[in-house]
């Protein structure tokens, strides 16, 4: 028992704090102590592209990253299309439009050659991971976890590749992917997000600089829960990252992505484009800790994250998004599901925590299409200081779905009354067979709960943290278990000096 | 000529045409103005995003109709509360028919906006409420404040309580191919006063209507008012209802609307909040068929503290149907320990129904009660096998059913007559002999 929970410490995102002995009052310590905590800035030497876009720029990318002529095109026919299209305003959040002349498009580590070992890798580097609390030489030993590290969207290393290969499974940095397995990407590249899906999609398709690629063949279960690690780390530079996941036939997968990135004063962008593909009979398990700088008190800087992620399920396919979002100075996130093939499932579970300035426009939507569809959503919304929080999810209930059914929840919780919380949910049904429920509510915390803890000796701050664990917990349950663990802290800590 | 040109150059007759005071004369050209610049709403707008109004604004609608088309009282005697006696304000293809109506100035107002918008006694009145609440940026409103001149004007004083239910009805004649109606009404009701207004719209035949209507209703403090809307047109009648309402303090307001019929329906029902502890209550059912398309926009604007809001919709979906439902209750950073509520129920009978639903909570407060509650789905089987089992043939069974689901609404309904008569209707489009007698 003991041996695990060490394990899970070392996997731990954001501290390599001894988590077995780890108590409330060091809770208490760390939450005194509440700088964001990633505001580290490795100097790496970076080789950054000249701020701007352009099909030049397009194509250099393209070229440094040695990709093979239909990649260039499509990546052209993108921006081409990304020229003519206009941002997004119907999201309910508020802020500057960032100048998309003014980004740099492509920023990698400086690097001699190949990683072979990691002994190669720049030593600054590796000091940057073990801040984060994810030692690259102690997670080949850790059972269970492989990563596939991408700072600044160049993937620099890629864990446990062996053990998956000997299971048929790819994992590894998109960039290989269209190397090694053209005829892969090729095939299901942009099928569930298309080029010209969004603004942000479009910009993404064009500008990618890496991601993560993985293929699960025929009837494998992965046998374990594959992770990547994105950290924005250059100032000035977007993080545009493109993740494919295929399932195939009768395949399961486990997926785990977190995220940072150190405190900066401008707004730093990120747009990525994740698709999943759950073929046949397949599953596929996602989930998210998003923890990107979210700017300072006065709301000054933060990360942009404007993302689009979809999966597309197949017959008995299941897809399952699990997102806790605690950063970010602007969220945009619709992780949706297109439940195209009979009997498929979709599951959507979100925490979504605003502070201070933040401002989250997140939900899911789920397209019902094929007979016998099925889908959950369960979203938490928790509003504190001057942030503003809303849900916006679809429900789609095509002529086709038979016997569709669905289930929404969306519970939030306001924290002061200088806050806000919206819920923007959209159902549409064209069949008469479908069932739908929705509900929503809107409540803060019960004074009665606090003072039954207070009067228990719990005191006011950790009576808040339990009863935002408690109202959580659905989703916080859906997550694989050293990220629930994590999750429970960044809520904790998100929170921190809004109540009381 | 589209309709929107027509309505502007129409505008230029109208105003020649009226002689009223210079306020109104700027707040018409404003409104015309505004209405000049949005146009009709498209499908691009959010609050449009599930009706089209395309195929309507299609037909070469008549903007000023011919005077004098009388109706005998027989022929229309059953789109009244005849059973009891009523005031009645009447209009047919918009013009006042003094025949049917029976106003009256005797201790309340009941009369005409005509006479209000133009008889120097009222202009302090009319420069306090007129087009006070109602948008002006909406473009269907504005369209209508630009050609305001005729609809209800009732204004109840103060403590007085209204011992007859008040009945506002619109005949259309079909003697024009088609015709564009836009009244307004204003409703005023004074500290501690008490009044039933019954609305409905109706079509004598199938030539095209359109009816953009605004009602303008100010509840003061204390003052309690229940308003239901009868919606039970042809199919060729189109109808778009603006309602504002105002409240002051510990005043309550409930509007029921009834949507049956017509071809698209839809209604913009909007409550302001201007005091504490307020309820509103936001009622509605809707049993529509074939391509009938009903969409309730609603609105409650909590702005005070310890006020309520109840709402309530029901929808009965058959053959190819749209129902929209789009509720928003907005809770302002001051209203604290609001409690509100949104309820939505929808059942799909037509395998080619349509429903759109979006209910939307936007608060700012943190010390208040909100929730909404949306569903869509189909009666329930082991009912309608219990009944069955028990001799209830197929169709009586589900009528049963789809008249316990509208139960909760008509429930409420404070005029027995009228809720006789909503039975009926309910009845006849559910297509069974029941008489409901409850």
């Amino acid at each position: 028992m003991h041996k695990e929970l060490v394990d899970v410490e070392r996997v731990s995102l954001y501290k390599s704090k001894n988590m077995s002995k780890y108590t409330e009052d060091d809770l208490k310590v760390e939450l005194e102590n509440k700088e964001y905590e990633y505001g580290f800035y490795t100097d790496i030497e970076s080789e950054t592209f000249p701020a701007g876009l352009n099909e030049d720029i397009v194509r250099a990318i393209s070229k440094k990253k040695n990709e093979p002529q239909w990649m260039t095109d499509w990546r052209l026919e993108a921006f081409r299309a990304w020229q003519q299209m206009e941002e997004p305003e119907w999201a309910n959040v508020n802020y500057e439009k960032p100048d998309f002349q003014a980004v740099s498009y492509y920023s990698a580590p400086k690097k001699k050659d190949k990683y072979a070992s990691l002994d190669e890798v720049d030593p600054e580097l590796l000091e940057t991971f073990k801040k984060l609390g994810i030692s690259l030489d102690e997670q080949k030993k850790l059972a269970g976890v492989a990563m596939d590290i991408v700072v600044d969207s160049v993937s620099v290393a890629t864990t446990f590749k062996k053990t998956l290969a000997e299971k048929g499974i790819i994992f590894m940095s998109i960039s290989e992917a269209i190397q090694e397995h053209p005829e892969l990407v090729k095939k299901y590249l942009g099928t569930v997000v298309p080029q010209k899906d969004n603004f942000y999609a479009a910009l993404n398709s064009a500008v990618f600089s890496d991601g993560s690629f993985c293929y699960i063949p025929k009837g494998v279960r992965c046998p374990m829960e594959l992770s990547t690690y994105f950290r924005i780390n250059q100032g000035g530079t977007g993080q545009f990252e493109r993740t494919l996941v295929i399932a195939d036939e009768g395949s399961y997968v486990s997926y785990l992505e977190g995220c940072t990135a150190p405190s900066r004063d401008e707004n730093q962008l990120h747009a990525a484009v994740v698709e999943l593909i759950a073929l046949d009979d397949a599953e596929i398990k996602y989930s998210t800790v998003q923890n990107w700088y979210p700017g300072n008190k006065e709301g000054k800087g933060g990360v942009f994250n404007f993302v689009t992620k979809r999966g597309l399920c197949e017959k008995n396919a299941k897809i399952s998004w699990t997102q806790v979002e605690t950063g970010s100075a602007v969220t945009w996130k619709y992780p949706s599901c297109v439940l195209k093939g009979d009997n498929s499932i979709g599951e959507f579970y979100s925490i979504a925590v605003t502070n201070n300035f933040q401002q989250a426009d997140t939900g899911t939507k789920m397209i019902h299409l094929g007979k016998n569809t099925k889908s959950t959503i369960i979203s938490k919304g928790i509003s504190a200081g001057k942030s503003q929080n809303s849900y916006r999810g679809l429900v789609q209930i095509g002529a086709r779905a038979e016997n569709a059914r669905n289930f929404s929840q969306c519970d939030s919780l306001l924290m002061g009354n200088n806050c806000g919380a919206h819920t923007f949910p959209y159902i549409e049904s064209k069949n008469a067979s479908a069932k739908i429920e929705h509900e929503a509510t809107t409540s803060k915390i019960g004074e009665d709960q606090v003072f039954y803890c207070n009067q228990r000796g719990i005191p006011t701050e950790k009576a808040i943290a339990l009863i935002v664990n408690g109202f959580s917990k659905e989703v916080l349950n859906k997550l694989p278990m050293e990220f629930a663990v994590e999750a429970q802290k960044l809520l904790e800590i998100s929170l921190e000096g809004s109540v009381g | 000529m589209e309709l929107k040109e027509k309505m502007l150059a129409s505008f230029m007759a109208f105003e020649e045409k009226i002689k009223d005071n210079e306020d109104l004369h700027e707040v018409r050209n404003h409104a015309i103005k505004n209405f000049e610049n949005k146009g009709f709403p498209t499908k691009k707008e959010e609050a449009w995003k599930y009706t089209s109004l395309n195929a309507i604004l299609k037909n070469d609608f008549s903007v000023f109709p011919k005077k004098d088309n009388a109706i005998e009282f027989k022929d229309v005697k059953k789109y009244f509360l005849h059973e009891i006696d009523t005031y009645k304000v009447v209009f047919i293809d918009g013009i006042f028919s003094s025949f049917l109506s029976s106003t009256t100035h005797e201790g309340l107002d009941v009369c005409l906006m005509s006479s209000a918008l133009t008889k120097p006694k009222y202009k302090m009145v009319i420069d306090t409420y007129f087009n006070q609440i109602a948008s002006k940026e909406e473009s269907l409103t504005s369209l209508n404040t630009a050609f305001s001149l005729e609809g209800a004007y009732i204004n109840i004083p103060k403590s007085k309580v209204v011992e007859k239910p008040i009945e506002i009805i619109y005949f259309s004649t079909g003697n024009e191919a088609a015709l564009m109606v836009q009244p307004r009404n204003l409703v005023i009701v004074g500290e501690n006063a008490h009044v039933q207004i019954v609305e409905r719209h109706q079509s004598l035949n199938s030539n095209p209507v359109l009816t953009n209507s605004v009602t303008e209703i100010f509840a003061q403090k204390r003052a309690i008012v229940d308003y239901y809307k009868i919606q039970n047109d042809v199919q060729t009648a189109n109808l778009i209802d603006n309602t504002y309402i105002a409240q002051k303090q510990e005043s309550r307001v409930a509007v029921h609307t009834f949507s049956f019929g017509g071809n698209i329906t839809r209604n913009n029902l909007n409550f302001y909040h201007q005091g504490e502890r307020i309820d509103s209550t936001l009622k509605g059912i809707t049993i529509i068929g074939d391509k009938q398309h009903v969409d309730h926009y609603t609105l409650v604007h909590h702005a005070q503290p310890n006020c309520e809001s109840h709402q309530n919709y029901k929808t009965i979906l058959d053959g190819q149907s749209t129902g929209v439902f789009n509720g928003k209750i907005y809770v302002e950073k001051e209203a604290q320990k609001t409690d509100a509520f949104q309820q939505n129920n929808n059942i799909l009978i037509g395998d080619k129904a349509t429903i759109n639903a979006k209910p939307q909570l936007e608060i700012f407060a943190d010390d208040v009660k909100c929730s909404h509650g949306c569903t869509i789905g189909q009666l329930d089987e082991s009912a309608m096998f219990y009944m069955q089992q028990r001799g209830i043939p197929k169709k009586e069974a589900k009528a049963l059913l789809m008249y316990a689901f509208t139960s909760e609404v008509t429930s409420s309904i404070k005029i027995p007559e009228l809720k006789a008569k909503i039975a009926r209707i309910i009845a006849d489009k559910l297509g069974v002999k029941m008489g409901f007698d409850l």
